[in-house]
C-alpha cells in the first residue's frame, strides 16, 4: 500500500505523503460523534445548530462500514476528480513558470476533497456554483472540460471565456458556473441571487418542481467581509436554497486565521466560522475538509435540505492549500510543522487507501484512473498551446449584450463597428 | 480657463434658499389634469406596467414594499404584486445589490432601488465589478438585465454625504448603461426601456423632481411606450447657443433659455436622457448649428459629464465653434449644509444666463 501510485502522485508536492503521525491531533472534538450526527439530522427538522463532524483522527478508511455507502463507480469518479484537480493545478504551476500563463494564478492543491466532495459528489449540472479567484478546480468538478479551463488560462480563444476572463474569472453557463470572483465576498451575494432566482421560479413563476441549489465557495479570510454576513442574514430571511461552503485553509494570504478573526464565543476562544450559522438561523457544520467522504456526507445533507426547501446551510471545511496563496507568494510565513501536518492528511492518498481497504479499487485500477487523468491533463495543455489567440475583434465584443450599448454612429451603424472607434493597440498574447 | 470661470461663477453666486423652497413646495402635491403627470407617477406606472408585462421583473430594496417606498415611488406595487415580487430588504446595499445581480445572471429582471444613489457607494463593487463586467469576462455567456435606480444628485439641506451626483462615475464604466430622466415622459420611457434592456442600466432620478408635474402626451402613456437608450432630445430649438444638460438641469436650461430669449439670444436645449451611451451625434448636430455650447450639470467639474461634452464638441466640430465651449457645474467642494453655501455650490439659472451672455459678448 505504501507505494501506491496515489501516494507517489501526492508525494510530488507533498513529500511525506503518508505519515505515521496520527493526524488531526490539533483538532479537538467539539461534541460526541453520535450526538453530533443525531443533532445534525434533527436540525433538518427545523432546529438550527452548529455541529462538528468528528476530527480527522479516525480517517474514513479506518471506519469501514458506514462510509462505504459510496459505490465503486462513485468512488472512481471521486478519485479521478481529485486527481484531476491536483494534476491540473500542478501542471498550471509548470506552465506559469514557463510563461504560458500570466498574471495571478492561485492553485487549489490540497483542497481537492472540498471541490470533489461538494460539487462532483453532490451537485447536478443545472445547479449553480459561485467561486473565487481559486476557481480552476471548481470549474473542473462542475464539469467544465480541462481543455476549456487550460485554454482560458493560456488566454486562448478556445477557453471557456474565449480568453477574456482568465485564471480568476472562469464562467460556464452550461454548467451553472457563475464565475470566479476576484474580490473576496463579491461572489457571495451573487450566488445568493442565483438561489433567489430558483426560489422566485418556485414561488412566483410556478415551477414548484425546480429543486436546483446554489453553492457559494469562499475562504476563511472572506468570513470577515460584510457581504458574508449580509448574505447569511438574507439567505435565512428569504429561506433560499443556498449552501455556503467555507474552505478554511487557515491562511488569508499571510494572515493566519486566528490573527484575523475573533473568537466565535466567549467560551471556546476559537474563531470557528461554522458557529456563525446558528447566529443567522441556519445550521452550521464543521467538517474535515481533507476527507472527501466526510465532506460529501455533510454536503449531501445540506444539498438535500436546500432541495427540500428548508433553507441554507453553512459548512466550514477544515482544509489546507499545499502551495502559497498564489504562484507569486513566497509562502514564508507558514511553518514546516504545520505544512507537514496537513501533507500527512493529503486527501488523495487517504482516499486511495480507503478504496483499497474497502474493495472499491485495486492498485491497478487506481493506476489506471491516474493514467487517464494524466493523459487528460497532457491533452489539455497541448490543446491550449495549439489553440489560436483571441481575434482582435473580441476586444470590443461582449461589453454589452446589446451592441447598441456603444451608441449608433452617424451612418446608422453601431459605433463599435466603425473604423477608428478604437482598434485597440494591446497585443493579445 | 473654463475651470477658472467655473470657480468664479460658483463663488459669485448669491442665491438664497428660496430657490429650493420654491422647488419643493407646491410640487409635492399631486393634483393635476389628465395631461399632467408627476415624475413619481411616471416612474411608478412604468414599473407597474413592466411588472404586469413580465413575471420575471421584480423590485427589491429598502422600504420598497410595506413602507411604499422611501419616496413613494413604489406606492401600491406591494398590494398589486405581493411580497414575493416587491421585496423589502434589510439595510444591506452590498448584499441585496449582489442578490439582484446574481438573480439577473440566472435569468430574472430585477429592479434594485437605492433609497438614494449615495448609498450605492456601499454596493459599487457589485455594480462595477459584478454587474458591468461579467458579460465581457464570460465572453457573452452571462447577461445581467438588472436596473439600478434611485435618487441621484443634490437634494436640499442634507449636506455632503447625501447630496451629490454620481453620473460621471457610472457613465465612465464600460458595460453599464446610464440614463437620467428629466420629465414624466423621460421617466416613463427610459425606465421602461431600462427594464427591458439586456444590460445593466443605472437610472439616475432626482429627488427634487419626483413631485414635479409635467405635461405628457397620450402616446407616452401607452403601455409599450419606451424611449430609446442612447438618444438625446431637443427640448427647445435655438440658433445661437446649445445648452446641454441631463436630469434636473434640463429644467434650469429651459428657464435660462426663456430669460435669454428676452435678451435676444436664441438657445437650443438638449436633454441628454442617456449618459451612456451618449448621443454624440445629437450634440455635434446642435453645435454645428449654433456654433456655441455650454454644458450644465450639478456634479463636480473635474472629469465630469461636462468634460465629456466639451471633448465631443471639440472632437466632432472644432472648426464650427465660434467660442470656447464652457461648463457650468457644481463647485468642487463637498456639499455644504448652510442654505446660502449650498445654493452657491450648485449651478443656478443665473449662472447659465451669465455664461451664455459672456460667451456672446452681451
Amino acid at each position: 500500500m505504501a507505494s501506491t501510485a496515489a501516494a507517489a502522485l501526492a508525494g510530488r508536492l507533498a513529500p511525506p505523503a503518508l505519515s505515521s503521525r496520527p493526524a488531526g491531533a490539533a483538532t479537538a472534538p467539539l461534541c460526541p460523534v453520535g450526538a453530533a450526527r443525531r443533532a445534525a439530522r434533527r436540525s433538518t427538522a427545523g432546529r438550527v445548530m452548529a455541529v462538528a463532524t468528528p476530527p480527522v483522527k479516525q480517517a474514513a478508511a479506518a471506519k469501514g462500514g458506514k462510509a462505504a455507502a459510496v459505490t465503486k463507480e462513485e468512488a472512481h469518479a471521486i478519485y479521478s476528480d481529485m486527481v484531476l484537480g491536483r494534476e491540473f493545478e500542478e501542471m498550471c504551476a509548470q506552465m506559469y513558470y514557463r510563461g504560458k500563463m500570466f498574471g495571478f494564478v492561485h492553485l487549489y492543491s490540497g483542497q481537492e476533497a472540498v471541490s470533489t466532495g461538494v460539487i462532483k459528489a453532490c451537485l447536478r449540472k443545472d445547479d449553480f456554483i459561485c467561486s473565487t479567484y481559486r476557481d480552476h478546480v471548481h470549474a473542473l468538478s462542475k464539469g467544465v472540460s480541462a481543455r476549456k479551463v487550460m485554454a482560458e488560462l493560456f488566454g486562448k480563444k478556445t477557453g471557456c471565456c474565449r480568453g477574456q476572463g482568465g485564471s480568476m474569472h472562469m464562467f460556464d453557463r452550461e454548467h451553472g458556473l457563475l464565475g470566479g470572483y476576484a474580490f473576496i465576498g463579491e461572489g457571495i451575494p451573487v450566488g445568493l441571487g442565483a438561489a433567489f432566482q430558483i426560489a422566485y421560479n418556485q414561488r412566483v413563476l410556478g415551477s414548484e418542481q425546480d429543486d436546483r441549489v446554489s453553492v457559494n465557495f469562499f475562504g476563511d479570510g472572506t468570513c470577515n467581509v460584510g457581504q458574508f454576513y449580509e448574505s447569511l442574514n438574507m439567505a435565512t430571511l428569504y429561506k433560499l436554497p443556498c449552501i455556503f461552503v467555507v474552505e478554511n485553509n487557515k491562511w488569508a494570504i499571510g494572515m493566519n486565521h486566528p490573527r484575523a478573526t475573533a473568537p466565535s464565543s466567549v467560551a471556546d476562544n476559537e474563531p470557528w466560522i461554522y458557529k456563525k450559522g446558528p447566529a443567522f438561523g441556519m445550521p452550521g457544520v464543521h467538517v474535515d475538509g481533507m476527507d472527501v467522504l466526510k465532506v460529501r456526507e455533510v454536503a449531501m445533507e445540506a444539498v438535500a435540505r436546500a432541495r427540500r426547501g428548508e433553507g441554507p446551510t453553512l459548512i466550514e471545511c477544515e482544509t489546507y492549500r499545499f502551495r502559497g496563496h498564489s504562484l507569486a507568494d513566497p509562502d514564508e510565513l507558514r511553518k514546516k510543522e504545520e505544512k507537514d501536518h496537513y501533507f500527512a492528511r493529503d486527501p488523495i492518498p487517504q482516499f486511495a487507501k480507503y478504496m483499497l481497504s474497502n474493495g472499491l479499487a485495486t492498485e491497478e485500477e487506481i493506476k489506471e484512473l491516474e493514467k487517464r487523468v494524466q493523459e487528460e491533463v497532457e491533452d489539455c495543455v497541448e490543446f491550449a498551446d495549439q489553440s489560436p489567440k483571441p481575434d482582435m475583434s473580441q476586444l470590443l465584443e461582449n461589453v454589452f449584450a446589446d451592441p447598441k450599448g456603444f451608441g449608433i454612429g452617424p451612418d446608422g451603424r453601431y459605433r463599435y463597428e466603425q473604423p477608428g472607434f478604437t482598434a485597440g493597440t494591446a497585443e493579445v498574447s | 480657463m473654463a475651470l477658472r470661470r467655473l470657480a468664479l461663477s460658483g463663488a459669485a453666486a448669491l442665491r438664497t434658499s428660496q430657490g429650493h423652497a420654491a422647488a419643493l413646495g407646491p410640487q409635492l402635491l399631486r393634483t393635476y389634469a389628465s395631461t399632467q403627470m408627476t415624475v413619481r407617477d411616471a416612474l411608478n406606472s412604468a414599473m407597474d406596467e413592466e411588472m404586469a408585462r413580465d413575471d420575471s421583473v421584480f423590485i427589491m430594496g429598502e422600504e420598497v414594499a410595506e413602507y411604499q417606498g422611501a419616496y413613494k415611488i413604489t406606492r401600491g406595487l406591494l398590494q398589486k404584486y405581493g411580497p414575493k415580487r416587491v421585496k423589502d430588504t434589510p439595510i444591506t446595499e452590498a448584499g441585496f445589490t449582489g442578490i439582484g445581480v446574481g438573480a439577473a445572471f440566472a435569468g430574472l429582471r430585477p429592479i434594485v432601488e437605492f433609497m438614494t444613489f449615495n448609498f450605492s457607494m456601499q454596493a459599487i463593487d457589485q455594480i462595477v465589478n459584478s454587474a458591468a463586467k461579467h458579460h465581457y469576462m464570460s465572453a457573452g455567456q452571462v447577461t445581467c438585465p438588472v436596473v439600478f435606480r434611485g435618487a441621484n444628485g443634490a437634494a436640499a439641506g442634507v449636506a455632503a454625504q447625501h447630496s451629490q451626483c454620481f453620473a460621471a462615475w457610472y457613465a465612465s464604466v464600460p458595460g453599464l448603461k446610464v440614463v437620467a430622466p428629466y420629465d414624466a415622459e423621460d421617466s416613463r420611457g427610459l425606465l421602461k426601456a431600462a427594464i427591458r434592456d439586456p444590460d445593466p442600466v443605472v437610472v439616475l432620478e432626482n429627488e427634487i423632481l419626483y413631485g414635479e408635474s409635467f405635461p405628457i402626451d397620450e402616446a407616452a402613456l401607452d403601455k409599450d411606450f419606451t424611449v430609446p437608450i442612447g438618444k438625446a432630445k431637443v427640448m427647445r430649438s435655438g440658433s445661437d447657443v446649445t445648452l446641454v444638460a441631463f436630469g434636473k438641469m434640463v429644467g434650469y436650461c429651459l428657464k435660462a433659455a426663456e430669460l435669454l430669449e428676452q435678451e435676444g439670444v436664441s438657445a437650443e436645449v438638449l436633454n441628454l436622457r442617456s449618459l451612456k451611451p451618449i448621443d454624440r451625434d445629437a450634440i455635434a448636430a446642435s453645435v454645428r448649428k449654433t456654433h456655441r455650447v455650454v454644458s450644465v450639470e450639478e456634479g463636480w467639474p473635474q472629469h465630469g459629464v461636462g468634460s465629456e461634452i466639451m471633448a465631443i464638441a471639440i472632437e466632432e466640430c472644432f472648426d464650427d465653434l465660434d467660442a470656447p465651449p464652457e461648463r457650468v457645474t457644481g463647485a468642487e467642494v463637498p456639499m455644504p449644509y448652510a442654505q446660502n453655501l449650498e445654493a452657491a455650490a450648485l449651478p443656478q439659472v443665473d449662472h447659465v444666463v451669465a455664461t451664455v451672455k459672456r460667451m456672446m459678448n452681451k
